[in-house]
């Protein structure tokens, strides 16, 4: 009986260790589907496969992923890409997170055995990538030539290159429009045609006095706080951070009193980037007359958000189905540019072919680059493939048949990013607008607001200092 | 001592290793590190990256005393203080309702004359909000009172500012969500806490012609107040520890004005960066907890102790 009784307890012991163990192992083995995977960061999923068959891209949302679902893969190199399969890691590019984790496992880079290959960057922390030994000399390691490079807008390239060495590259370039709703146009200013539109926004001034005329006819000019941001953010003088020292640009305070102003006069709907309400007011009737929106803001955002029926549900992106065809673009008072993502190669990457086959036909092959813009609205990097649509006589059915190329094209030559990003933006422009809200909401005083940015920011980035 | 028998303790040891050997590495060597970092003024740069020399954006320069805490405590950008009270004010307005609920669906139901139907089915539907995950309800409530959620336009009808962008309404949300997550489980502990009372105390009572609130004041409380001192106290190191449901409701910065800011809010904005501040705060929560459990401990032990004392030989 006492055999029996010490038998059973040391197997159960032995069980208990062995649960344990298989809870700690399995923990990280799914991140290649889904939108919001989370891998943790040390090493990457695949234990025990050969990091030459595996080819590892970090990205925070499936925008990529899709275009290079729709768009790579059937014009990939099969030869390079044989027993090869991809390894989406994706997280969320909010509060930093895509940062930390990429950081993570960037650090163990030179030791891991599974080796990232390929990583995506936003305009608001580039910098942080490549200026630094994480990433790869497109042109000198990957191998892609000035010939291959030269339908590129020049200020993608620009912010992608550090000492003079080039170490990204984008499928995009991310010049704003003003995209307005046609009815309250025709409501309002009597016409919805781009140009005369145009010129009744042309400059901030003109701009208050449109909206002047929207609030007596109770619609909002934009519909919150942050909409006009990046169009002064981006024509700072100076990045945020120099030095390891904060400073308010002039731009950004004109920002702040304009926006004040224009809440306390009701031009907007006090609503925040991105939140349920100001995803809402893109509906075709709901009272808010335009959005600033780059290149990818149609296809991404507001054709999403401006159906009635949603595609989820069995609606279809065509006209009559809610604010489809009825929104135009026009330059708007400001020239700017948001976003952008740039394709970066990991300097440790053990599959620099692959790299090299997917940067040139995702960012330089001018039919690709045509495919997307015609198909997707997104305004791709590359002049000769816009170019060559314009002359076909392109048309954007969403925007009512107005060929919204060529005035993207008018913006994107304006774009110049030279000493206005810094590897800190992201986080500045997050805790920026966030603590600014409360004093457009009457919640605090300017100097209140701005203490909360300062211990705020001080606390996310500790090495920076701000008077 | 007299006769050898078969010692099973050894086995208890050997279930045990399992649980030391995850809290070492989990729980124990985290937790020496953190007190050694809130004494070296250390922080991360996380604008730079380095695959070859990874550590190249920490700046490390030593040990630097009780600096770190007197940042946190009276520095020029200290929030520490400022977040004390957010947390203490959002806690109270959760607690004080809950646990006033909780003793009364407690006396109710352990009631010897009212006898309750349906004992079962209510006890497991108080209990029910503590399964849900904090973050889901805390989505739930953030959807439903953000400008245009369905209870903002009830209340305001599109009017001009969401509870969530008032600070009392936001602190208002928050400990709801608090309370109804916590009730039941309050509930349930007071409860057996209840029911270990001597029934014959209540009889006698009642027949000596005490009303249902005398016995509740002079019988009920003095004799669960151990409990009520561990749920206090528990509630109170728990709530030194909130984090999501303010973090989801007011996002990170803790809006309106961050007056939804807690102590461990800040502790997650600068885990990357400002790891000696960090730790230092950390600490402070430590020392404030270790308070408050060595507190429960003495309340707790020293209410039966009180008679035992004259025979201090056997403590138990």
């Amino acid at each position: 009986m006492a055999q029996l009784k010490k038998i059973l307890a040391g197997s159960f012991a032995v069980m208990m260790a062995a649960t344990m163990m298989a809870g700690c192992g399995d923990s990280d083995s799914s991140s290649s589907a889904g939108t919001d995977t989370n891998s943790n960061g040390g090493s990457t999923s695949t234990d025990g496969k050969d990091s030459k068959k595996v080819y590892n891209i970090y990205c925070w949302n499936d925008e990529f992923k899709s275009r290079f679902e729709t768009y790579y893969e059937p014009v990939k190199d099969t030869a390079l890409w044989e027993g090869v399969e991809v390894n989406w890691v994706i997280n969320t590019n909010k509060d930093n997170v895509y940062q930390t984790k990429l950081d993570e496992a960037l650090k163990t880079q030179a030791t891991d055995d599974m080796k990232i290959d390929l990583f995506l960057a936003e305009a608001d922390y580039i910098v942080k990538y490549t200026d630094s030994d994480a990433s790869a000399d497109v042109k000198g390691v990957i191998g892609l030539t000035d010939d291959d490079l030269k339908n590129q807008y020049k200020y993608t390239q620009d912010a992608a290159t550090v000492n003079g060495v080039l170490k990204g590259v984008s499928w995009q370039a991310t010049p704003g429009l003003f995209l307005y709703n046609t009815t309250y146009a025709e409501k309002v200013l009597g016409t919805s045609d781009p140009d005369k539109v145009q010129e009744q926004l042309s400059d901030w001034t003109k701009f208050e006095e449109v909206a002047a005329k929207m609030k007596e006819q109770g619609i909002a000019m934009v519909s919150g706080f942050d909409d006009t941001y990046r169009c002064f953010s981006n024509n700072v003088s100076a990045p945020w951070v120099t030095d390891n020292k904060i400073t308010i640009d002039p731009q950004i305070s004109a920002w702040v009193e304009q926006t004040k102003s224009w809440t306390d006069k009701g031009y907007n709907h006090k609503t925040s980037l991105w939140d349920e309400n100001w995803t809402a007011d893109q509906k075709i009737d709901s009272n808010t007359f335009g959005y600033f929106f780059s290149t990818w803001g149609i296809p991404f955002t507001l054709l999403g958000n401006t159906l009635a029926t949603s595609t989820d549900d069995g609606g279809k992106a065509e006209v009559g189905n809610g604010g489809y065809g009825l929104w135009k673009a026009c330059l708007g008072p400001q020239s700017y540019f948001w976003g952008g993502t740039w394709l970066i190669a990991c300097a440790t990457s053990d599959n620099n072919e692959i790299t090299k086959d997917i940067m040139l036909k995702m960012t330089c092959n001018t039919d690709v680059m045509a495919k997307i813009t015609d198909e997707q609205q997104d305004y791709t990097n590359n002049k000769e493939a816009i170019k060559k649509l314009i002359d076909g006589g392109y048309k954007n059915e969403f925007l009512g048949g107005q060929d919204h190329l060529s005035l993207l094209t008018e913006a994107a030559e304006k774009v110049d990013l030279t000493n206005k990003i810094c590897a800190y933006d992201q986080g500045c422009n997050e805790k920026f607008q966030g603590a600014m809200k409360q004093y457009f909401l009457g919640n605090a005083t300017y100097d209140e607001a701005l203490a909360t940015f300062k211990t705020e920011i001080t606390q996310l980035y500790a090495n920076l200092s701000m008077d | 001592m007299k006769k050898k028998s078969i010692s099973y303790a050894k086995w208890g040891y050997i279930f045990l290793i399992p649980f030391f050997v995850v809290y070492i590495i989990f729980a124990l060597v985290p937790l020496v590190q953190t007190f050694y970092y809130s004494f070296m003024d250390r922080y991360v740069d996380t604008g730079a990256i380095s695959i070859f020399n990874p550590t190249g954006n920490v700046v490390d320069n030593g040990f630097c005393g009780l600096k770190n805490f007197k940042d946190v405590l009276i520095g020029e950008n200290a929030q520490f203080t400022q977040a004390f009270v957010n947390t203490i004010i959002i806690w109270l307005v959760g607690f004080i309702p809950q646990i006033v609920f909780s003793l009364l669906l407690a006396v109710w139901f352990t009631d010897i004359r009212l006898k309750l139907k349906a004992q079962g089915f209510f006890k497991t539907v108080i209990y029910l909000p503590n399964v849900i995950m904090a973050s889901a309800i805390s989505l739930l409530f953030y959807s439903l009172f953000t400008k245009g959620g369905a209870l903002d336009t009830l209340l305001n009808s599109g009017g001009d500012m969401s509870l969530l962008d008032q600070v009392w309404g936001a602190r208002g949300i928050v400990g709801f969500i608090n309370f109804m997550m916590w009730y039941g489980n309050t509930t349930i502990l007071l409860m057996a806490a209840i029911m270990g009372i001597d029934t014959s105390l209540y009889e006698s009572a009642q027949i000596d012609g005490a009303n249902p609130t005398q016995t509740f004041w002079r019988i009920t409380i003095p004799l669960i107040k151990p409990i009520l001192a561990y749920v206090l106290i528990t509630s109170m190191i728990g709530g030194l520890q909130m984090f999501d449901v303010p973090s989801f409701i007011g996002s990170d910065m803790g809006s309106p004005s961050g007056k939804l800011k807690t102590i461990v809010m800040i502790i997650q904005t600068g885990k990357d960066s400002a790891i000696g501040q960090v730790g230092a705060i950390s600490v402070l929560i430590f020392i404030i907890s270790a308070i408050l459990g060595f507190l429960t401990l003495k309340v707790m032990n020293d209410e039966p102790g009180k008679k035992k004392k004259k025979k201090p030989a056997k403590s138990r």
